[in-house]
């Protein structure tokens, strides 16, 4: 960030900031002001991707945004200037702080606080935020009071200095040390690394992603592949290439890719899941989002907190649900001998691939009784009842790992089995590869939990709120039978419903247990809509 | 309306016809396309019907009746030129591209030459060097001429009125193995699109971007890779000059892998050509480098299993698919 030489008389640039030493380019990935818009010293003016991390970047100077001049998504080498200034307006300036203009966004929360007084990189506010340091808290030794990296590291204590990270040196910034007398000598323009910087790599760093256009050091890789692994963030170096002369081919990203996100769901679930919490306020504070993976080694340390974070949420959100839902349960063993004989027979017909399992016969049966019981499918919120236009049923799915997701089947009422059965298995297989679509996350208006399989009998779930119920399903499993004056032996299978007793009372229930029960027990009724249909 | 099953030759014999009976300024000129029926009998029966008037009969001088088919179209006339291959258009070379080409521009856009030239190309045929040359690619290199290779009966039938209509030159490259190729086309066929490539055979792992007589060839090719459980796109260039490249563009941002398929000689060719375009403007939805199967940089034996050797044949061009898919599918 400099005074731009080519600018009219008096403009300045903002440039590619130096955010690390063997920085070359970077991408603005985000703008978070356009012409015409006053910024201030300090402001947070863009997001820039630096193929390892998403910093945020300060504007060095104050002014008035002229014109934008690299759009976001392209990368460009640092030191190009990517936006011009004017200077502020006299009386602008005295004010400044208290208006003129569209005052651009100062923090984004994202990183850690920056503290009004002392000045502080984008760098060390990260790094205060890994060691959970309080930059409030920290007195800075560097030029004009700014908190620099050792300050910060001080702060934390003895523990962190043991920490091997190559350490990007500290930005000197000219344009914040106006009370010191500037020396007679040529004043770099731009921000300068502190110390030299070490022509041989300190430690091996994870190898950057790298965009189109970018060649990836010594890593054969199908320009197709390279931009998928960027859109997936899947750093190349972890990926084993197929291809020849071990060339990385979309295959092998797409590999990585699962292969990394089994353990971990992507954070586009999590957030997803985190999206129910946002409805009230939390009491946690918000979890640090890193918005890609930056490399191996951040991977892995990446998955446990992903893990954990999950854990956290479903703690949330349950313990939520049972302080908040009255639950009352209900129960109903179903006779599955007529549904599990259509279905052998149904199955004979198709091939392996499409095959039917009898949980998506159960899945229908809950999609069409809550059709017609349309008080066991909806939200509860703002202490009353909505019914839903249409029933999502959201699938409780274990990801690898640890964790549940619950995905949702999207007007299940309305499909064939057959339909049903893809999907269902379309569904289960991304939300274990992390490729659930944002809508499946969010629709969800009922809730189905399957446990037979784990040989579970029967299985008492708890709501997922703002849902006002949630039907549990056990194993299949052979039963002595009573009917019609007759004994003998049946698979059956264990249905419960967890409801919601502020939007439904037993009856209501019931009725629903009961009708999915019917349902099942006779897939094929002739004149009238069924779990065959 | 029903389906009639015809050969390209008569597919090709039919759409002089049409044109000879929907416009009276439609006249067929070249050697022997008179009284011996033309050299692969596509025009057999044609003077019976219509006359010496407008089935002419030219003598060995490509060169004089390229140019007099070129000066009857400036002067108002829709005439349908047949060469009998390309090699022999060589010694028009001189009409074709300095004068039925520039005119347009040299005239500052008063003179448009309507004219259209048939001729066959392609080896198989066990013709030897001088008669099975693939030179279409040469056409397609010059600014001002339109180059049509139709692949399909229906294009045989459909795309010399469509030709006719252009205000411009049309070359027509009719592979000489293509003749006896039959199929079922309405018999109503008309005039077909000449701006547009054609999807074939739709497939998701690999696009198989060919034309003329090549498409038997890939389609076959096709066939093979599938028991593989190699799904390949096959598209029909159709044009080889104006390229619809944005249709092989489409196609290799689904598949991500191309295979060009051209019966001309590899260095400097159409196939050159769109390997360049799609690098150009897909490259970042490549997976794999771009296969080339082309005829060996020899001229055409005349040994059937030297010049079979020569040509790309469906193994090789379902090898080259291979190799671009790998076991990444």
């Amino acid at each position: 960030m400099g005074t731009g030489a080519g600018s009219g008389v008096g403009t300045t640039s903002f440039t590619m900031p130096v955010l690390g030493a063997d920085m070359e380019s970077g991408t603005v990935t985000e703008w978070l002001v356009g012409p015409g818009d006053t910024v201030h010293k300090g402001d947070v003016v863009a997001v820039i991707d630096t193929a390892k991390a998403d910093i945020d970047a300060e504007c060095l100077h104050s002014g008035v945004v002229e014109e934008i001049l690299v759009p976001t998504g392209r990368s460009v080498p640092v030191g190009t200037p990517l936006a011009t200034l004017r200077p502020l307006p006299a009386e602008l300036r005295e004010r400044a702080g208290e208006g003129g203009g569209r005052p651009a966004r100062r923090e984004r929360g994202r990183t850690g606080k920056a503290p009004r007084g002392a000045p502080t990189g984008p760098l060390v506010r990260r790094l205060a935020q890994e060691l959970g340091v309080d930059l409030a808290q920290v007195t800075g030794t560097g030029r004009g009071g700014a908190i620099t990296r050792a300050d910060v590291q001080r702060a934390a204590g003895a523990e962190v200095s043991r920490r091997r990270e190559p350490a990007p040196p500290e930005p000197v910034q000219q344009e914040r040390v106006p009370q010191v007398p500037v020396p007679q000598v040529p004043v770099p323009l731009e921000p300068v690394p502190l110390e030299p910087v070490p022509l041989e790599p300190v430690s091996p760093r994870p190898e950057p992603v790298p965009r189109p256009g970018e060649r990836a050091r010594g890593i054969r890789i199908s320009p197709y592949a390279a931009r998928l692994a960027a859109e997936l963030g899947v750093a190349p170096a972890t990926i084993h290439g197929t291809g020849p002369g071990g060339a990385i081919r979309a295959v092998d990203v797409r590999t990585a890719h699962a292969r990394e996100v089994e353990a971990p769901p992507s954070e586009a679930i999590r957030e997803a899941v985190l999206e129910p919490m946002r409805e009230r306020p939390v009491e946690a504070p918000a979890l640090p989002a890193p918005r890609r993976p930056a490399g191996a080694r951040d991977l892995q340390a990446g998955a446990r907190d992903r893990i954990a974070a999950m854990r956290a949420t479903t703690a949330r959100l349950m313990a939520r649900s049972k302080r908040e839902i009255p639950h009352y349960y209900l129960s109903t063993t179903i006779d599955l001998a007529e549904a599990l004989g259509w279905l052998r027979g149904r199955n004979l017909e198709l091939p392996v691939e499409e095959r039917i399992v009898p949980a998506a016969v159960l899945l229908k049966a809950t999609a069409l009784a809550a059709d017609r019981v349309p008080e066991m499918n909806g939200f509860w919120r703002n202490d009353r009842f909505e019914p839903a236009p249409e029933v999502n049923l959201g699938v409780a799915v274990s990801v690898r790992g640890g964790g549940l997701i619950t995905p949702a089947l999207l007007d299940v009422a309305g499909v064939p089995l057959e339909t049903l059965m893809a999907r269902l298995r379309d569904l289960v297989g991304r939300a274990r590869s992390g490729r659930l679509r944002g809508a499946e996350l969010a629709a969800g208006t009922l809730t189905v939990t399957n446990l037979g399989d784990l040989g579970v009998d029967s299985v008492y779930g708890v709501i997922y709120p703002p849902q006002v119920a949630l039907v549990g399903f056990g194993r299949v499993v052979e039963r002595p039978w009573a009917e019609g004056g007759m004994l003998g032996v049946r698979p059956t299978v264990t249905a419960t419903l967890s409801a919601d007793h502020r939007a439904s009372d037993g009856s209501i229930g019931g009725r629903f247990l009961a009708e999915i029960a019917r349902l099942v027990a006779r897939p094929e009724v002739p004149g009238e809509r069924g779990v065959v249909g | 309306m029903g389906l009639v099953k015809l050969t390209y030759r008569e597919a090709m014999r039919a759409a002089i016809r049409d044109a000879l009976r929907r416009d009276d300024r439609v006249f067929l000129m070249g050697e022997d396309v008179g009284r011996y029926g033309g050299c692969f009998a596509v025009s057999l029966g044609l003077l019976e019907e219509f006359g010496p008037e407008r089935i002419r009969d030219a003598p060995l001088s490509e060169g004089a009746f390229v140019g007099a088919g070129i000066g009857a179209a400036m002067n108002g006339m829709r005439p349908i030129v047949e060469i009998m291959t390309v090699n022999f258009s060589l010694l028009a070379l001189d009409q074709i591209v300095n004068n039925a080409a520039t005119l347009l521009h040299m005239s500052g856009g008063q003179f448009n030459v309507p004219v259209v030239i048939r001729m066959t190309t392609g080896a198989g045929r066990q013709l030897a060097a001088q008669h099975s040359h693939s030179l279409e690619g040469w056409y397609a290199h010059i600014p001002g001429l339109r180059i049509l290779t139709p692949a399909t009966v229906e294009d045989a039938r459909g795309m010399l009125w469509t030709a006719l209509c252009d205000p411009d030159p049309v070359l027509v490259f009719e592979h000489g193995s293509l003749y006896n190729a039959a199929a079922q086309i309405d018999e109503n066929a008309g005039p077909v699109d000449i701006d547009r490539a054609l999807v074939r055979r739709p497939g998701r792992d690999v696009t198989v971007a060919t034309y003329g007589g090549m498409l038997p060839r890939c389609l076959e090719a096709a066939e093979d890779l599938a028991r593989d459980g190699v799904d390949a796109e096959v598209i029909d260039l159709r044009t080889l000059r104006p390229l619809d490249d944005a249709m092989i563009l489409d196609s290799v941002r689904h598949t991500h892998r191309l295979v060009v398929v051209d019966e001309g000689w590899r260095s400097g060719s159409v196939s050159a050509e769109i390997s360049t375009r799609v690098v150009e403007q897909a490259f970042y939805d490549l997976d794999a480098p771009i296969e080339r199967v082309c005829t060996a940089e020899v001229p055409l034996p005349y040994a059937r299993h030297l010049e079979e050797a020569a040509l790309p044949g469906p193994v090789a061009i379902a090898a080259a698919a291979r190799r671009t898919v790998g076991d990444g599918r």
